[in-house]
């Protein structure tokens, strides 16, 4: 240990260089890429990564496909960002695609995208088992919640009670996502906007002036009665389930893997159960989707045969492998269709987008 | 003068401190009573501490154990070649292992899973693969019976680990009654048993929690810090030499102290933007791979190293290099032949330290992709892979209720190899550090 030789030095420093090296030649060898890479919302992710597993093992040619999980948003932005190998191929959404996402596609060159709704999604409000909240509107939701109840000044509801004189005399105390999640999205938009659109003069605001309409229908109260629990859905169900008095808004795959511990707030007297989401009677449900760029199909090898895999009854019908996965399967024709669109390859149709 | 000398009169004739009375006495009881509280409360300290630790620990251990074992079921399986689709005559040609690897397995599955009667659909989603591995290992098995063991579902495997609480009512127990009494029977048929699971410790991600596996998370931060090493180390230690024994002393050398000293505290996530838009966006560098993770976490933890290397060379006395240089070394002879060797067990102590918490990271890896969903053992430095703090991430995160317990399965064995580390730095530091 006294003596260490010049020789053995001058080679730690050569095997940096080295690695320099090999990061710089890395860096302009970027361009090659075998497998298919999937980015997108993280409430699709259980679903697409079965596919991907699943497709692994049938297909022992082709590599395993990857999947990200980096939120609709991020997903579509990324996917959107050029054609080429250092791009994902597809993005999974909890939401439609939106027009100006589309546009910023077109913008970097890619154009046509496939569209797969892959199934169903409720989103419900629970309770923790032992609770026994009766039932909720949307209305009464938007007025619990809302920053500014129909524009008329800051939310001074402090219990359910002084929401609607029906409910139980409970301090208002809701575990739910942040906005960043593509979730919080659909929370806005099936549960908030509904509420505020309840209102006629809402509506009409919303012909009037689009923005403070906006603002007073998906602006979240401040002041703890809406508590941010993270994108971890998990958490939200242990903290439901701790404190009997919250209620939290998550998934139906969640409640459903969970139903030890927790349990549905009736929608409009509509439990949130499989049939009632999948039939459409359960209000609170959305699509959800994966976007293909159809430039890279022919480019990435077993792009086909993945999206043969994952448009199949026997991995999004009614009994497929997904169900058990808690996809609530989208209805007969949508599937149908998809099953087409992935056979062809067809782009969608760009024309009815928001 | 006058002034001076007065008050050094009344210190002369001062009596002896009499420690007899009682109000001394009750002075020093009381000072020793604030010593004992002193101390006690130190201890408490302590223990509140050690007990946050023990709790987390144990709740750690007690969810995970159980998920370094796995539930499988015995089925005797008939390889049968029409089931399978293949002939046996062209499974001994050239192409044989190409023609068992697409065999029809499922098919052969779903028959053999008939014999566990009511309990017919308790097996896993990829036990046939299982069936395929025996017959390609020993193809000789074609047209013969066999008995295997094959693993069963997570809710069956979670029944056989106890943890479903079964006096709850159905509905709220998480397991339906069909599973409940499919377990029963295979329970009394002794069908099953529940043993170590070699998967879990060298299989790769699954989203099926009984063929999920740690082993292509820690290949994959394996790869990662071979990189960051091969960069950090020599750099970092290098900048350290440069600055201590041969930088210009002056206000150069003050900014770029500071630099450092800033850059070490700057929080992990930034340096993952970095990453991101430099490595990924402008030299085009493979998403998720550990090369592009590496490369990032190196730039993280290379201040580090240089903060811990010059502590170590500096400790070392200036005599040695006057004496060296005094018999006429030259300055690089210095460094490379006695300060370096010298300082080498401090440097490795910090560059440990630093690696470990490269280990730990997620933060500076999710804005580079490495939140993937990957089910292959990454092949290289290029491919993509995960890490294992961020395979714990994503399981956390999982619906499923059999990842809770691999979730802390992974988190012990992140652990143990981070003890590992950490006891490595300390054995080097005690076992070659020299005190002058």
């Amino acid at each position: 240990m006294n003596f260490l030789p010049p020789i053995r030095v001058s080679a730690a420093f050569g095997l940096g260089l080295a690695a320099l090296l090999a990061v710089g030649l890395a860096g302009c060898s970027g361009g090659s890429r075998t497998q298919i890479r999937i980015v997108g919302s993280s409430t699709v992710y259980p679903f697409t990564t079965a596919v991907a597993e699943q497709f692994k093992r049938k297909w022992t040619e082709f590599p395993a496909p990857i999947v990200e999980s980096t939120g609709t948003g991020g997903g579509i932005k990324l996917m959107c960002a050029g054609l080429g190998a250092q791009f994902p191929d597809a993005a999974n959404a909890s939401r439609r695609i939106k027009k100006s996402e589309v546009e910023d596609c077109a913008k970097h060159g890619v154009k046509g995208l496939i569209e797969l709704q892959v199934g169903i999604d409720g989103l419900v409000i629970a309770q923790a088992r032992e609770a026994n909240f009766p039932s909720l509107t949307e209305r009464d939701v938007y007025l619990a919640l809302a920053a500014n109840p129909f524009g008329k000044g800051p939310n001074r509801a402090r219990t359910w009670k002084d929401v609607n004189p029906a409910l139980p005399d409970i301090r208002i105390e809701v575990i739910g996502p942040p906005p960043t999640s593509g979730t919080r999205d659909s929370f806005n938009e099936l549960y908030m906007l509904k509420g505020c659109n309840s209102e006629p003069a809402m509506q009409a605001l919303k012909k009037s002036d689009e923005d403070a309409h906006k603002q007073i229908c998906e602006k979240v109260r401040e002041d703890g009665a809406y508590v941010e629990g993270g994108e971890n859905d998990n958490l939200i169900v242990q903290k439901i389930s701790a404190n009997p008095q919250a209620l939290g808004v998550f998934g139906f795959s969640f409640m459903e893997e969970n139903s030890d511990r927790v349990k549905d707030v009736p929608l409009s007297g509509v439990t949130a159960t499989y049939e009632n989401i999948s039939s459409g009677s359960f209000p609170a449900a959305r699509p959800l989707y994966l976007y293909v760029k159809v430039q890279h199909v022919p480019a990435v090898r077993g792009m086909h045969e993945f999206l043969a895999e994952y448009a199949r009854e026997s991995t999004w019908g009614r009994t497929g492998y997904l169900a058990r996965k808690g996809l609530v399967a989208a209805p007969e024709a949508i599937r149908r269709a998809g099953e087409a669109t992935a056979r062809e390859l067809t782009a969608m149709d760009e024309g009815g987008l928001q | 003068m006058a002034t001076l000398a007065a008050p050094a009169a009344p210190i002369a004739e001062r009596q002896p401190t009499d420690w007899t009375t009682q109000a001394m006495r009750s002075r020093i009881a009381a000072r020793y009573r604030a010593e004992r509280n002193f101390r006690r409360l130190g201890a408490a300290a302590l223990v509140i501490a050690a007990s946050f630790l023990a709790f987390l620990l144990f709740t750690i251990v007690r969810d995970g154990w159980t998920g370094f074992q796995r539930t499988e079921t015995r089925i005797e399986v008939q390889f049968d070649a029409a089931t399978l689709g293949v002939d046996p005559a062209a499974v001994a040609g050239p192409q044989g292992q190409a023609l068992l690897a697409r065999a029809d397995y499922q098919a052969l599955l779903l028959k053999a899973a008939e014999q566990l009667g009511p309990a017919d659909d308790t097996l896993s989603d990829a036990a046939w693969m299982e069936l395929r591995e025996a017959l390609m290992d020993n193809p000789a098995l074609l047209g013969k019976r066999a008995s295997l063991w094959v693993p069963v579902r997570s809710s069956i495997d979670l029944l056989a680990k106890g943890k479903y609480d079964l006096a709850a009512p159905a509905e709220s127990r998480g397991v339906t009654d069909r599973e409940v009494s499919d377990w029963r029977w295979l329970e009394g048929k002794g069908l099953l048993r529940t043993g170590f699971n070699t998967t879990f410790l060298f299989g790769a991600d699954s989203t099926e929690p009984e063929l999920a596996g740690i082993g292509g998370a820690a290949l994959g931060s394996l790869l990662t810090l071979a990189v960051t090493i091969a960069i950090a180390f020599p750099l970092g230690v290098f900048s350290a030499v440069w600055l201590e024994e041969f930088a210009p002393k002056g206000r150069l050398a003050d900014i770029i102290e500071l630099s450092i000293n800033n850059l070490a505290a700057v929080p992990s996530i930034i340096f993952g933007l970095l990453g991101l838009a430099f490595f990924l966006n402008f030299a085009g560098m493979p998403r998720s791979a550990p090369l592009v993770g590496g490369i990032t976490l190196a730039l993280m933890i290379m201040p580090v190293i240089v903060i811990a290397s010059r502590v170590a060379i500096k400790a070392v006395p200036p005599s040695i290099r006057d004496a060296a240089l005094g018999i006429g070394a030259s300055p690089i002879q210095v460094v490379f032949h006695h300060v370096l060797p010298l300082a080498l067990p401090g440097i490795m102590t910090g560059t440990i330290i630093g690696i470990a918490r490269a280990l730990g990271e997620t933060a500076p890896l999710l804005l580079i992709g490495m939140r993937a969903f990957v089910t292959d053992v990454p092949q290289g430095f290029t491919s993509p892979a995960t890490v294992l703090p961020m395979q714990v991430f994503l399981w956390s995160d999982d619906v499923q209720r059999g990842f809770v317990e691999k979730t802390s399965a992974a988190i012990m064995v992140l652990m143990l190899v981070l003890i590992a580390m950490n006891s490595l730095a300390i054995y080097l530091r005690n076992r070659f550090e020299r005190r002058w």
